[in-house]
């Protein structure tokens, strides 16, 4: 058996504004060494709400805080298609020096010389790594990625003289691709992956048109599994003139295994902060860059990066570019620590993939007889299970996700993708010992064996968190969003 | 490498455990006929040591804004920052985590937000405010989808061309494909929005202002509200400086339908122009059409409080195409960075660091008109930027103290006719009396040279 | 979930593929059955249409959301609306806890209610499904 009996010390802490009092601050107020200005009465107002408090009282206002979550420094965290692993601390302290930190984003080229070198030397590796052509390094998370290789897709058509109306975009596609299609325009037409969980030939061939602009595959896809048949499917879309879009959150399980141009991907755009290791930050921020075939850098964002000579210079000069997508050029410090992170593994990053996927493949296999496996083939970085074993008992997926919070794991992503009913996706990442996936598998089939012994365990899990289940009707039918 | 764990002998016991003799045989999912041709052509891992010296040497190439010789904002500035700020913002409980879509080991992050979401709110004088959106320009493009939806029976929006015009660049960029159309209203000779011009504008769901504008200048909200009420039409006002809220009162307090810009002034440092910060507010019966993440306050199982995310079924996941947005990943992080900034700020500080910015640049202004410029826009209200005609022959200047790592000022006429040798200056309260007087000697000698 | 046998389905009333349910007669109320709110689950938000708008049979007319799911309703009946359940707008949650009466949803005058079926149907229906 393994202990479930993992609590610490959690300290409650009130909202901000039921703690402080008016005439504390927590910040330095710099000399005043200048006259006073008169500002126009009629503008100026008292001031908003914010509590006072003093330095001491925030900062153990946030740690206690801190204290209530779970990241990838506390634990494994196999959320599927998140692909947390760890987050070197070195990219931290690069990122942090201070001629990148304190850096305007409008300096004169020849004042930032050192930026501008890391996004060009990033956008070849990039390059390197993908077998794509350019890359632009502006989108600020994977799905402004999408939207600006949309935006890709729009111009291309505009250029060839007729826009198109829709996008292809299969069952087993992130989230994400269909509202950013839409965002840029484009009609999503749904594609259903057959029944061995990838996509075939055949059912694009009905579908694809000349009013179709392309088709938006994840690969390998959410479920785990890689597309065999991408390069038939691309160069069918490719014969009616159309794009071939590759979401690339799960570039963790392929690089150097594949290269994505070789299997007809015409626009990529990868998730710094998945496969390159960039914090994810409770939320972000994360980084979209979008890398293209050569045919297509005329439409890439501005300004883009050239070196001339031994200088790096700003152009923007691209009449045909789809124009901005961030007031500068993307979030940077997401940037510096992916650049550090390729320094820190070079072509290591092959091995990097075959650990993420011989760690998954390693759960797919010792979990199989416990939990139901709808596919079962080779997986790539992650694999897919159900509840299906335990409907009978009725404890379902989250039961299981909120019982493994109590062994000290972070659960798997739930109930995605939706073409697996109960889905308990698993993604383990490279970063994993042997030893953590051993426990991880242990922890899970005693979990199982739970659900049929004593189900209400289940029921009744987290039992360690700071709070138990939470009221998610009540928050969304009486809405407070503000204290 | 030592980000990887595992041991030969581990790798040995796991290939026997699934079926397979050799590591590459774990890609038995791909064909081989699609395995990659050549290796990646990359270079060996390089050590932790040699990395910093490689980055400190790039580092180096730069002109920081800490030197206190960049007189530059046009969205983005430099505030002094707390140290408990980075401090706090690195505990690694905040930034390893995933978005909190398990609540029970997220309370931190959520309540975080929760209360960013409160001084976001009370800052613009607004009712609510979301989760975050990636910058000012982003989350200005989706504002104004945003009153696209509200506003259903039209297909224009009103912009002001006294907005930053990279914000500007990024909406039309996600206008592009759309059926709607932007319509710029200009700006007068005061360097304000001339609201009279939209008047003859028809069929629009908003009117979109910045205040400060890119000017440096404080906006008539008073009219622009008066005169969108009279068009039937979303008064939408957005920002890049946050901090003149201490001081001018925001757009909220006139009755903006939706307030959104920049955060980055809220304690994140500039980082070449990101991560930042898309603050998003709206009135509350606009919720159910904003983008973005919401966090909202609950009860658990045994009635103590605690936070979720929620109203979700706006939201990509979940209604997919017919989504109020495609964002998914935020800014997570800065904005709780905000919200430390902000809870170190107090009432009181936010109030006297405003001033200072005031009196700064109101200082710098008089003592640059004194050297010979002239104001471009005279007698309007300025927060901590101001736009100056240079006495003649000045771009050679500019240069040369650009060499000298001095920028003074941000060139005007690459974004505006008629802006040759107009500059616009910022001076925040981050800059000494001495460094601004460093910044006058230094134009002083070079005029002088010239 | 409820079981086939637990389920709620008055007499008197005509039902939908969709599970939606219509009173009889020249104006009546129309909402969505037992079995569809089982289904969604917590009702937290109801989107209605407005008095005046028109629809044809099988039109979408309103949107129903849970914390995680968003369905649309069609609309059972041909006609113009005349009445909307306004108690929704704050107590959702009628809808699961009395989708008959209090959970009613809009008032249709009908200008055609063709194919729907009565509770022996609909029942079969269910019990194929």
């Amino acid at each position: 058996m393994i202990n479930d009996k993992l609590t610490g010390l959690v300290l409650d802490e009130p909202l901000l504004w039921e703690k402080g009092s008016r005439g504390r601050i927590g910040i330095s107020i710099p000399e005043a060494e200048v006259e006073k200005a008169k500002p126009d009465k009629d503008l100026v107002w008292e001031g908003p709400d914010f509590p006072e408090l003093s330095e001491v009282d925030v900062v153990r206002h946030f740690t206690r805080l801190s204290t209530w979550n779970f990241g990838v420094d506390t634990g494994m965290y196999p959320l599927g298609s998140c692909t947390m692993k760890y987050n070197p601390k070195l990219n931290e302290k690069t990122a942090s020096m201070e001629g990148f930190i304190s850096s305007h984003p409008l300096l004169p080229d020849n004042l930032c010389q050192g930026t501008l070198k890391l996004m060009y030397e990033l956008q070849e590796l990039l390059c390197e790594i993908t077998g794509l052509d350019a890359f632009t390094l502006q989108p600020a998370a994977g799905a402004q990625g999408e939207l600006c290789g949309m935006l890709v897709f729009n111009a291309f058509h505009k250029k060839n003289g007729k826009r198109r109306k829709k996008i292809i975009i299969p069952d087993t596609a992130h989230g994400t691709n269909p509202a950013s299609c839409a965002l840029c325009g484009f009609e999503p037409v749904g594609l259903n992956s057959g029944a061995d969980g990838i996509l075939h030939p055949d059912a694009v061939r009905e579908i694809m048109d000349e009013d179709t602009a392309g088709i938006m595959i994840t690969n390998p896809n959410t479920l785990g599994l890689f597309e065999e048949n991408i390069k038939e499917i691309a160069e069918i879309v490719h014969e009616k003139g159309g794009l071939v879009y590759c979401d690339g959150a799960n570039m963790n399980a392929i690089m150097g295994a594949v290269s994505m141009r070789e299997i007809g991907v015409d626009v990529i755009h990868l998730n710094l902060h998945k496969t390159f290791s960039t914090p994810h930050g409770g939320g972000g921020p994360g980084a979209g860059p979008v890398g293209v075939i050569k045919e297509l850098e005329e439409f890439l964002p501005v300004p883009r990066v050239e070196k001339n000579g031994d200088k790096f210079i700003l152009n923007s000069d691209f009449p045909l570019s789809i124009g901005k997508l961030h007031a500068f050029h993307g979030n940077y410090g997401v940037l510096i620590k992916a650049y550090t992170y390729i320094l820190s593994m070079g072509k290591d990053l092959f091995d990097v993939s075959t650990k993420a996927v011989l760690n998954a493949n390693y759960i797919k296999e010792n979990l199989k007889d416990v939990f139901h496996l709808p596919y079962d083939r080779p997986c790539m970085h992650e694999c897919v299970f159900t509840d299906e074993n335990f409907e009978e008992y009725k404890v379902s997926t989250l039961d299981i996700a909120k019982r493994l919070l109590d062994f000290g794991f972070h659960p798997p992503t739930i109930y995605f993708p939706l073409v697996v009913h109960g889905a308990i996706m698993i993604e383990p990442t490279e970063s994993e010992s042997k030893e953590e996936i051993d426990r991880f598998i242990e922890v899970m089939k005693q979990i199982a064996r739970e659900a049929k012994e004593n189900p209400d365990i289940l029921h009744n899990a987290p039992a360690n968190a700071k709070v138990k289940r939470l009221d998610e009707t009540l928050a969304a039918r009486k809405p407070k969003l503000k204290g | 490498m030592h980000y990887i764990p595992h041991t030969k002998e581990d790798v040995e016991k796991m290939l026997a455990s699934i079926g397979v003799k050799t590591e590459d045989e774990v890609f038995a999912g791909i064909p081989s006929s699609l395995r990659r041709k050549s290796p990646l052509n990359l270079h060996e891992p390089m050590s932790e040591w040699k990395i910093i010296d490689r980055l400190k040497s790039i580092s180096s190439e730069m002109t920081p804004s800490s030197e206190k010789t960049v007189f530059m904002g046009a969205g983005s500035y430099l505030h002094n920052i707390p140290s408990v700020v980075p401090y706090l913002v690195s505990r690694s409980e905040f930034t390893t985590a995933y978005t909190p879509y398990q609540p029970e080991v997220s309370q931190g992050t959520l309540q975080a937000i929760y209360e960013y979401q409160t001084f976001t709110a009370n800052l613009l004088g607004m009712d609510i405010a979301n989760a975050s959106m990636y910058d000012g320009a982003t989350a200005l493009a989706e504002a104004l989808l945003m009153s696209l939806r509200i506003k259903k029976k039209t297909s224009k929006v009103a912009v002001s061309k006294a907005v930053n015009p990279y914000y500007l660049k990024v909406v039309e960029a996600y206008f592009e494909p759309t059926e709607f159309e932007l319509v710029y209203i200009p700006f007068d000779e005061n360097g304000k929005t001339d609201i009279s011009k939209i008047e003859n504008t028809d069929d629009i769901a908003a009117f979109a202002v910045q205040s400060p504008n890119f000017f440096g200048i404080i906006e008539e909200n008073e009219n622009i509200s008066k005169a969108c009420e009279d068009k039937g039409c979303l008064f939408v006002s957005c920002f890049s400086e946050p901090f003149a809220f201490g001081l001018y009162k925001p757009a909220g307090l006139y009755g903006a339908d939706i307030v959104c810009g920049e955060g980055q002034s809220m304690g994140i440092p500039q980082s070449f122009g990101g991560p930042g910060l898309g603050m998003f507010c709206a009135k509350e019966k606009y919720m159910r059409q904003m983008p973005g993440r919401l966090c909202g306050q609950t009860l658990d199982k045994d009635g103590k409080r605690g936070f979720v995310l929620t109203i979700s079924t706006r939201e990509q996941h979940i209604r997919r195409e017919k989504a109020t947005s495609n964002i998914c990943s935020n800014q997570g992080l800065c904005a709780l960075t905000s919200a430390v900034f902000m809870s170190c700020l107090g009432k009181t500080g936010l109030k006297q660091i405003a001033e200072i910015n005031f009196n700064n640049a109101s200082w710098l202004k008089k003592k640059l008109v004194e050297l010979g410029f002239e104001e471009r826009f005279k007698g309007s209200s300025i927060f901590n930027e101001f736009v100056l005609k240079a006495p003649d022959g000045f771009e050679k200047v500019w240069k040369k103290l650009s060499e000298k790592k001095i920028v003074c000022g941000l060139p005007l006429d690459k974004f505006y006719e008629g802006f040759e040798n107009n500059y616009l200056f910022c001076v925040t309260e981050a800059f000494s009396k001495e460094n601004m007087e460093n910044l006058l000697e230094n134009i002083k000698k070079e005029v002088s040279n010239d | 979930m409820k079981e086939i046998n637990e389920l709620n389905l008055p007499e008197n009333f005509l039902y939908t593929e969709q599970h939606e349910w219509a009173e009889k007669g020249d104006v009546v109320k129309v909402g969505v059955t037992d079995y569809a709110q089982d289904q969604l689950g917590d009702i937290v938000f109801v989107e209605l249409p407005e008095v005046g708008d028109s629809f044809e049979k099988g039109d979408e007319c309103a949107t129903l959301e849970s914390v995680k799911a968003v369905s649309e309703m069609y609309c059972p009946v041909s006609g113009e609306v005349v009445e909307i359940n306004e108690a929704l707008e704050d107590e959702p949650g009628l809808i699961n806890e009395d989708p008959y009466e209090k959970g009613w949803m809009f008032k249709v005058k009908v200008t055609s209610a063709d194919g729907l079926m009565d509770k022996a149907a609909y029942l079969e229906m269910l019990k194929g499904a």
